[in-house]
């Protein structure tokens, strides 16, 4: 089995003196090239794909391809307007209306009122606030992956640590801020931690296949969490949520209500370029990454693959915590039932698109964050359920792991690429 | 010299595994008595209906009536009595071993949870066949196709969508029959997208199957908030397969109402059972894809066509995974909600691992966790003092306990989850 992989592997090593003879520019300028191309192809073909689904399940369009031969120009027309309402509602949501920011930056030029001008930036920090969360699910999946583990319980690992920092963040009274919310923050990340390690554990020892492990803690963590929600975290009231967190552990934020930009973006950044460092820069993390490439290769020069596999899901699991805490203690202040839903599956497809590269992350966080808080716009406006989104998502995941597929449409040329996951199958 | 060679008999060492099962067996009869013997009362009694209220197809049996206490004592001492001979002498089958103890565990809960009330016996046993269904379905599929090497992991979103598929056009056409076609037909269609995407663009075969459960979960979410949920007279009502009894087999005490009396999938996936079997192991066909699965080069050489045993397979298995998928709905409930399999298909994976891929094993594992399913709901009705959620997570907690008591040992076929490269 490993055999096969680290052929295969050794085979897909970047060609540096090849590069050059490839694609337009030479070296390792060629080789950013290519590794950008494939993802952003990725993505318009996804997005391609998701213009298709939305006019093609639209009532309106299909009455009006009924009429196709009679009039087609209505059709086409009526195609047309689905997908330009549809996307068009979707980059408004996320990046806010042009001519509002205008008028907003008169108004404000003219009478110092902020109103406006905030409520035109609205779209925009909303999405920059969305991304924080993706930021570091992204980046615990890639740390997964960078250990050749594949873990798909961020969601599990994400809900965990939000309940962890909520409950420190309205339970403890009476703290500074410079105590209480990186008290809270370091919560989250421990109990997303824990959530982490028990199936690294059980993989490490065991040989239990982490796909399976986190899933079922996936859903573990749903049933603790309804329990927590309705009894020992619930607040007074009806509803199953957790009372407000204090003053003292919110992340502060940019500007006045109700927009929520917050310094978790910050952290978030700099989180990043601390797990770049860690992968990349020291010993530890080589090992990591090694026992990725090759875990029989990292055993024989002496690495213990056992507590490599721990540390990179402990490691994961604190990530996606994190995350888990910078959504309540920035954006929502309380924890509410299915809190961490929709985290997983977009931290893996971020994961994949950013090619398991913190920076590559970052970016692809970006493109998520902006693509999520447009559509909840986009589905007020256009009527087009968020679910499309999903479908974008997993497309865009097939497309980057398979990119003989975008090469063979968009008829570019063979490029080299690091594989991504290594299946191991089931056992040691 | 005879003598020293008869006293050189061989001291085998006393190994870490005896001692760490029976110290587990022994551990679990003491938390048997304490968490469950202490519990209750004395001169309480739990009876069992084992002949279903009102069924009249079956000779009818009395109910077992149990004394609690004693019941559970004589339980706590069996699994210690268990283990402190595994601790002493060992035990050669400690599969069994640690099988008999897992029972007496799960029975002294029960008898716990039924103490001074009554219990339908037999219908919770029926639940357990029936809802182990799907979960044996997706077993199937994963042995098929990783017995030929390709791990597919994308169970979750081809039993959605099959079902979805399945309930869609069984309301549009008015026939059941219709829909399990549909949903046959849409595990064939995903299953080959599985297929293309790992045997000739060579994803990484996790990667394709978490992209075709993101995909089956978005689109069925999609397609049931575009149009299910606003149509459902017309789109996501169709009823759901009639119960067939069989006639003579039915009269069996217990076994009868629990097996002979469900509907048409639960009869097709015990037959699909039994085939997966013969065929695996007793066709040319099986052979060869047992072949492909353990060393593709040297099936390769012998002149099998890896490739096309690898579709075939994957594709069959996907068929497998769309029957799974049309019980939720058309075998179940006549409806499609969201997310309806919710992780049945994974629990599939995990009974696949515990049956050593191997059919038969593969359902006796997929019994197991449907009793676990059906004890929480039970449970949740017999109301006792556990609340319902750490019930609901019982059969994910169990799935855990067996992946990591088993996988170690179970040995997967050895060319799985790798690529293969004609050369």
């Amino acid at each position: 089995m490993d055999r096969n992989t680290t052929e295969m592997q050794a085979a897909q090593m970047p060609d540096p003196k090849n590069a050059s003879k490839r694609g337009g520019k030479g070296g390792s300028g060629g080789k950013v090239f290519q590794t950008l191309l494939i993802p952003v192809l990725s993505i318009f073909t996804g997005l391609v794909f998701g213009a298709i689904v939305i006019a093609g399940t639209d009532a309106s369009v299909i009455a009006a391809y009924g009429n196709f031969f009679r009039a087609p120009g209505t059709a086409l027309l009526d195609t047309w307007n689905t997908i330009a309402l549809a996307y068009g509602s979707l980059f408004v949501g996320a990046f806010g209306s042009p001519t509002a920011v205008v008028q907003g930056i008169q108004a404000y030029l003219a009478t110092g009122d902020q109103k406006a001008l905030l409520m035109a930036i609205y779209p925009v920090t909303e999405s920059l606030a969305a991304v924080t969360p993706y930021i570091l699910a992204g980046l615990a999946v890639a740390v997964g992956f960078k250990c050749g583990l594949f873990n798909i319980g961020a969601e599990g690992q994400f809900g965990i640590g939000a309940l962890c920092s909520a409950f420190v963040g309205y339970s403890i009274k009476g703290l500074p801020w410079f105590v209480h919310l990186p008290l809270a923050l370091l919560a989250g990340a421990a109990g997303g931690a824990i959530w982490g390690a028990i199936p690294g554990y059980l993989k490490a020892v065991t040989g239990a296949h982490e796909v399976v492990n986190t899933i079922m803690m996936n859903y573990i963590s749903f049933s603790l969490g309804d329990w927590l929600l309705n009894g020992p975290m619930k607040a007074p009231g009806y509803r199953p949520l957790t009372p407000v967190i204090q003053d003292s552990a919110m992340l502060p934020r940019f500007f006045p209500p109700p927009l929520r930009f917050n310094w978790g973006f910050v952290l978030a950044l700099v989180i990043a370029f601390l797990v770049y460092w860690f992968l990349f820069k020291t010993t530890l993390g080589m090992e990591i990454r090694a026992v990725g490439a090759n875990p029989d290769g990292a055993r024989y020069a002496g690495m213990s693959v056992v507590r490599n596999f721990v540390l990179a899901m402990t490691l994961s699991g604190a990530l996606a915590g994190l995350a888990g805490a910078t959504q309540v203690l920035g954006i929502d202040h309380w924890v509410g039932q299915n809190f961490s839903s929709g985290y997983g599956f977009d931290s893996i497809a971020i994961a994949l698109l950013g090619q398991s590269h913190p920076f590559g992350v970052v970016l692809a966080a970006g493109l998520w964050g902006f693509l999520r808080s447009g559509a909840t716009n986009m589905q007020s406006m256009a009527g087009v359920p968020l679910d499309v989104i999903s479908i974008i998502q997993g497309l865009v995941v097939i497309f980057v792991a398979a990119p003989a597929m975008i090469r063979w449409v968009y008829h570019i040329r063979l490029a080299r690429a690091e594989a991504i996951v290594l299946t191991r199958g089931w056992g040691k | 010299m005879a003598t020293t060679l008869v006293q050189e008999k061989e001291k085998k060492p006393y190994s870490r595994n005896r001692l760490v099962i029976g110290l587990v067996l022994v551990g679990t009869g003491l938390l048997i008595l304490l968490l469950f013997g202490l519990n209750v009362k004395a001169g309480q009694m739990a009876s069992y209906e084992l002949t279903p209220r009102g069924d009249t197809n079956v000779i009818p049996i009395p109910r077992l009536t149990l004394p609690v206490q004693l019941s559970i004592y004589i339980l706590a001492l069996i699994a210690i009595f268990l283990g402190a001979w595994q601790l002493a002498r060992g035990i050669r089958s400690t599969g069994a071993l640690v099988g008999v103890v897992a029972f007496c565990f799960v029975a002294s809960f029960l008898i716990w949870a039924t103490a001074g009330k009554s219990m339908d016996l037999v219908g919770m046993l029926n639940t357990s066949v029936v809802r182990a269904t799907p979960i044996a379905l997706a077993a199937m599929c994963g042995v098929i196709s990783e017995r030929s090497a390709v791990i597919n992991i994308g169970l979750e979103g081809i039993m959605l969508s099959a079902a979805m598929a399945a309930v869609t056009s069984a309301t549009i056409t008015h026939n059941l029959y219709i829909g399990l076609a549909a949903a046959i037909l849409t595990g064939a269609i995903l299953g080959t997208i599985h297929a293309v995407l790992v045997i000739r663009f060579k994803v990484d075969q996790i990667v394709s199957g978490t992209a075709i459960n993101i995909i089956g979960s978005g689109a069925t979410n999609f397609l049931s908030a575009r149009f299910l949920e606003t149509n459902i007279e017309k789109l996501n009502n169709s009823g759901v397969f009639p119960n067939i009894t069989i006639p003579l087999l039915v009269k069996i005490p217990i076994l009868g109402p629990m097996l002979f009396e469900n509907n048409l999938i639960f009869y097709l996936t015990i037959i699909l059972v039994a085939v997966l079997y013969v065929v695996l192991f007793y066709t040319p066909w099986g052979l060869r894809t047992r072949a492909v699965g353990e060393h593709p080069k040297a099936a390769d050489t012998l002149g099998i066509n890896v490739y096309l045993t690898r579709y075939v397979d994957v594709i069959i298995g996907g068929m497998l995974a769309g029957i799974g998928g049309a019980y939720f709905t058309i075998g179940s409930v006549g409806r499609f909600d969201r997310l309806m399999t919710n992780g049945k298909g994974f629990i599939g994976l995990a009974a696949m691992i515990f049956g050593k891929w191997n059919p038969i094993g593969a359902y006796a594992a997929s019994l197991i966790f449907g009793f676990a399913d059906s004890l929480q709901v039970k449970m949740q009705i017999l109301n006792i003092p556990i609340p319902s959620e750490f019930l609901q997570m019982a059969p994910y907690i169990v799935t855990m306990i067996v992946l990591a008591g088993v996988v170690g040992r179970a040995h997967p076929p050895a060319a799985d989850g790798a690529v293969y490269e004609k050369q």
